[in-house]
């Protein structure tokens, strides 16, 4: 039986012998791995890109205090992204399954159509989730829309939920009893972080602040975009603008918003506002740095 | 007679589209014999067609054949074709130049592989995505193959970035991996060695009998489930029944969460013991034909497990605050953001269901909302309503308000029955009615398809409860003056009478011309004219009605005042009394009907004889009104001038 990290290294040596490019996971708070701009913005754009990477993913309305077995406030995504999509996407994500030892001859695997949409990302494209026994265990997207943007390629988006792999790979019934490393358990790992951050997000944050800091990175990241959209801007200046911290700022507020949620903090009606502000600064930061693909072919 | 086979192989397409793109895959080719099937995976044609189309021969003509010279020659140019070969056409409109256009027939692989790409990229999906890149064609997923045989030769033709052929492949994980030559012969065997099984009436059979096989060998049943049994259908290629079990001790959760966890999120058919009640077993449906070492059955019963833990932890978390302590919390669940929330729609609702049911149904209607806010309905929303009236029962609430809080969402469907109680009939039309006058009331008008708060199942719901039901409740009240509503209405209406109960369209617009305030009565009406409407006399009374309407019509303010009956002659002073008989006939409307259709053959006559425009002004002006008169006592069944006689 694979450890966690064991099972992480075969779906990693998997996807680099396929050439994708492995990446380490993006350090700012992100809500799902689509989120990281590997993902977010590697797919704009006619560049090819393969990459894979474990993108530690937080969901602060998930979170259940450590105590429930299968729901987490952070859970790991691993990520794939092909683009553009080679015509065996689906055959060689079987095989990446048959790599950490699922036998797919004697195990029920579906296809069950499960289309995605981000609004905060302006974001959506078509797809499955990918049932093992009756267990989701990956979200399979074909990308048709990023920031607004149509994409010149359709990247396919490989997700796989790690801790519910693992956990029916080792037969436990709960994420907290997966073995991560030899003599280590998840919960050895992960469990206070579950805990203290589930005390945080829902009994401690503080509303006031976070609010504050949600309007203090709008505007960051709004002032960068209009900056890039000043005219007479040069193309040097244009190659060097940061775009790349734009989109970090932009993070930071749908990672607020999120812990806003999770606080009860956000009504039915504002909700719709505070998505429509980050859509905002997505598209502008999605559009911006489709624009910056010419500067920056230069050398 | 050449055999022609066509599959699209696809990458899994969402199983409830299917059916209907196979339909308009076999309505818009054009053979013999077309037929068609498939899986997620594949989409299948089969037909019989001739070897080339027919040749054709038509006459094309042209200018009239006093033209010559310059305008003569153009045509020609145009066509073709030399002057020589123009003759003289006579036609109705006079004589023109003309000449035969052959066309001879092609080869039908020629012609196949011109349409077939339009053909395919033709089928309408509900949504769809481009592919390979950008501007490329819209399909529902990606085609990764394609197989066109027609007799032993390939139809080559390219569409969506795939090169058609004589290959195709069998079940993802099982049989030969690579592709499988097939021919027109052969092609459903070979995909059967390779675990697909490409039809659907096969595959659903085969579900159906493992379904029972498996539930019989532990002395049970399976629920049935019409619907689930469609999506297994068309999410297999090889389907294959299991039988799973979950600890007994889940029982004690309410039956209806078990069996929405199971069908819902897991697709599995659930189980029942001798007795009828729920066993702690469940059938799933895997893709592939067997399990020897177990582990579909483990997998699928730990996660069953895991979803049942957490119906449970909601379950126990609910019971900490009942249903009664929960208005408050409405206030902020939005009912509609222009509208408002839940406690402000509560508080119409309390008073509405008073109205229309009494204290049962306003006691009802005061916790009915309130489950919105429990962890249950949260993550299972199918269940709201259903979780109030389980909650409510539990917390010490009365049967009939219990059942009426379980059934105010019902009916769900025109499939659907309604809420088997007075009170939730009386709750199921209040909720929906409200929701109506709300969103009209702030302009949220259905228009075309779109219809985001399903407005129309709302109404359409209420139509159903009215005339199904047992409330005595006038329609036109419970609009409320609005008039888009009242023509909102009145659309379901007779949507409802003709598609659900299969009245004749003519005969539903001469009911409701006669009112629809009361729809039981509309009802009883409308069957008594359907038992009438075959008997011999009935139509042709319908045709004399229409006239004698469209006299009265055409006469316009002619005929106003009161009848002088010293002004008849015989065969009005017959019809008179016989129609005053008929009027005063009792019983129900199919026997007050009968005797109005009796009337037949003294309207005949009358019209026969008499002439209604007499001369004289005094005899014209009464005969107008006894039509009139005629009209309007018989008008209060049904306008009979709205039956369509043939």
């Amino acid at each position: 039986m694979d450890t966690f990290q064991e099972t992480i290294f075969k779906l990693k040596k998997y996807w680099a012998d396929r050439g994708c490019i492995i990446e380490e996971p993006y350090d700012t708070e992100v809500g799902a791995g689509t989120m990281a701009p590997s993902t977010f913005l590697r797919v704009l754009g006619p560049q090819k890109y393969n990459v894979a990477y474990v993108q530690p993913s937080r969901r602060p309305a998930d979170g259940r205090y450590g105590d429930n077995p299968n729901r987490l406030y952070k859970h790991q995504q691993l990520q794939v992204i092909l683009k553009p999509t080679p015509a065996e996407v689906l055959d060689l994500y079987m095989g990446s399954l048959e790599a950490i030892g699922i036998d797919l001859s004697k195990h029920d695997l579906k296809l069950e159509e499960d289309n995605w949409e981000s609004p905060t990302l302006g974001a959506w494209g078509i797809g499955w989730q990918v049932m093992l026994d009756g267990m989701e265990i990956t979200q399979f997207t074909y990308f048709q829309q990023c920031g607004g943007v149509d994409l010149d390629h359709v990247p396919a988006e490989i997700t796989y939920g790690l801790e519910r792999i693992v956990a029916f790979l080792q037969g436990v019934e709960s994420v907290y009893d997966i073995t991560w490393a030899p003599g280590f358990k998840y919960r050895d790992v992960r469990y206070f972080d579950e805990l203290q951050q589930s005390v945080y997000n829902f009994e401690m944050a503080s509303v006031d602040r976070l609010w504050r800091l949600l309007g203090e990175y709008e505007a960051e990241a709004q002032g960068l975009i209009d900056g890039y959209r000043v005219e007479g801007l040069e193309d040097a200046a244009k190659r060097r603008f940061p775009l790349l911290s734009a989109y970090d700022n932009v993070l930071k507020c749908s990672n607020l918003f999120n812990l806003l949620d999770a606080r009860g903090a956000i009504s039915v009606t504002e909700r719709v506002g505070v998505i429509a502000r980050v859509r905002k600064l997505a598209v502008g930061v999605a559009q911006a740095f489709l624009d910056q693909e010419k500067y920056r072919a230069v050398a | 007679m050449l055999p022609f086979l066509l599959e699209i192989g696809c990458e899994e397409i969402p199983d409830w589209m299917i059916p209907s793109a196979l339909g308009h895959l076999r309505d818009k080719f054009d053979g013999a014999n077309v037929s068609v099937d498939g899986t997620g995976r594949r989409l299948m044609l089969r037909a019989s067609l001739e070897a080339r189309t027919a040749d054709k021969e038509e006459l094309v003509t042209g200018p009239p054949a006093s033209v010559s010279g310059k305008p003569l020659e153009g045509f020609c140019a145009k066509q073709g074709v030399k002057l020589e070969v123009l003759a003289i056409t006579e036609t109705p409109k006079g004589k023109y130049w003309s000449f035969v256009k052959k066309t001879p027939g092609r080869a039908m692989g020629e012609v196949l592989a011109e349409t077939l790409p339009g053909l395919i990229t033709s089928i309408p999906w509900p949504k769809t995505m481009y592919w390979p890149s950008l501007g490329g064609p819209r399909f529902i997923r990606p085609i990764r193959w394609i197989v066109a045989l027609l007799g032993s030769e390939v139809v080559k033709f390219d569409c969506a970035g795939v090169t058609s052929g004589s290959v195709t492949y069998g079940h993802r994980r099982l049989g030969v991996r690579g592709p499988l030559a097939v021919t027109v012969e052969n092609y459903e065997a070979v995909l059967e060695q390779n675990f697909v099984i490409v039809r659907a009436a096969q595959r659903r059979a085969k579900i159906e009998a493992e379904v029972a096989a498996v539930a019989a060998a532990k002395g049970l049943k399976a629920k049935g489930d019409a619907k689930l049994l469609e999506v297994l259908t068309y999410i297999t290629e090889y389907p294959t029944a299991i039988l799973g079990g979950f600890d007994a001790s889940y029982l004690t959760l309410p039956s209806e969460v078990l069996v929405t966890v199971m069908r819902h999120h897991q697709k599995y058919f659930s189980v029942e013991n001798a007795h009828g009640s729920l066993a702690p077993n469940f059938i799933a449906i895997m893709n592939i034909p067997s399990d020897p070492e177990g582990h579909v059955v483990n997998g699928n019963e730990r996660v069953l497990r895991a979803r049942f833990n957490d119906a449970r932890f909601f379950y126990d978390v609910d019971q900490k605050k009942p249903l009664a302590d929960r208005m408050d919390d409405l206030s902020h669940v939005t009912f509609q953001a222009k509208v408002g929330n839940y406690l402000e729609k509560t508080d119409r609702l309390v008073a509405l269901a008073r109205e229309l049911g009494g204290e049962d149904a306003a006691a009802a209607a005061r916790l009915c909302k309130t489950d919105l806010t429990t962890e249950m309905v949260k993550e299972f929303t199918d269940l709201q309503g259903i979780v109030g009236g389980l909650y409510a029962k539990t917390q010490g609430a009365s049967e009939a308000v219990a059942k009426a809080i379980y059934e105010h969402y019902k009916p769900l469907s025109m499939e659907d029955s309604i809420p088997s109680t007075p009170a939730g009939q009386a709750l199921s039309v209040a909720d929906k009615i409200d929701t109506l006058r709300s969103c009209f009331g702030v302009g949220m008008i259905p228009s075309g398809s779109k219809d985001p708060f399903a407005l129309r199942r709302a109404a359409q719901g209420v139509v159903k409860v009215l005339a199904e039901g047992s409330l005595q409740v006038a329609l036109p009240g419970l609009t409320g003056g609005d008039e888009n509503l009242a023509a909102f209405f009145r659309e379901r209406i007779e949507y409802y009478f003709r598609e659900v109960r299969g009245f004749a369209y003519d005969e539903v617009n001469a009911v409701l011309a006669a009112g629809f305030a009361d729809l039981r009565d509309t009802q009883a009406r409308l069957e008594a004219v359907k038992a009438v409407r075959p008997t011999e006399n009935f139509e042709p009374l319908a045709a004399a009605f229409k006239r004698i309407k469209n006299i009265v019509t055409q006469g316009g303010r002619a005929g106003e005042g009161a009848m002088d009956v010293a002004l008849f002659t015989e065969p009005e002073q017959t019809l008179a009394a016989a129609a005053q008989q008929a009027a005063e006939r009792t019983g129900g409307y199919a026997e007050r009907l009968a005797a109005i259709a009796a009337l037949r053959p003294h309207v005949d006559k009358f019209f026969e004889k008499v002439l209604v425009n007499d001369p004289d002004e005094k005899v014209r002006e009464n005969r107008y009104r006894f039509l009139r008169d005629l009209e309007a006592k018989f008008s209060s069944i049904a306008d009979f001038s709205e039956i369509v006689t043939s």
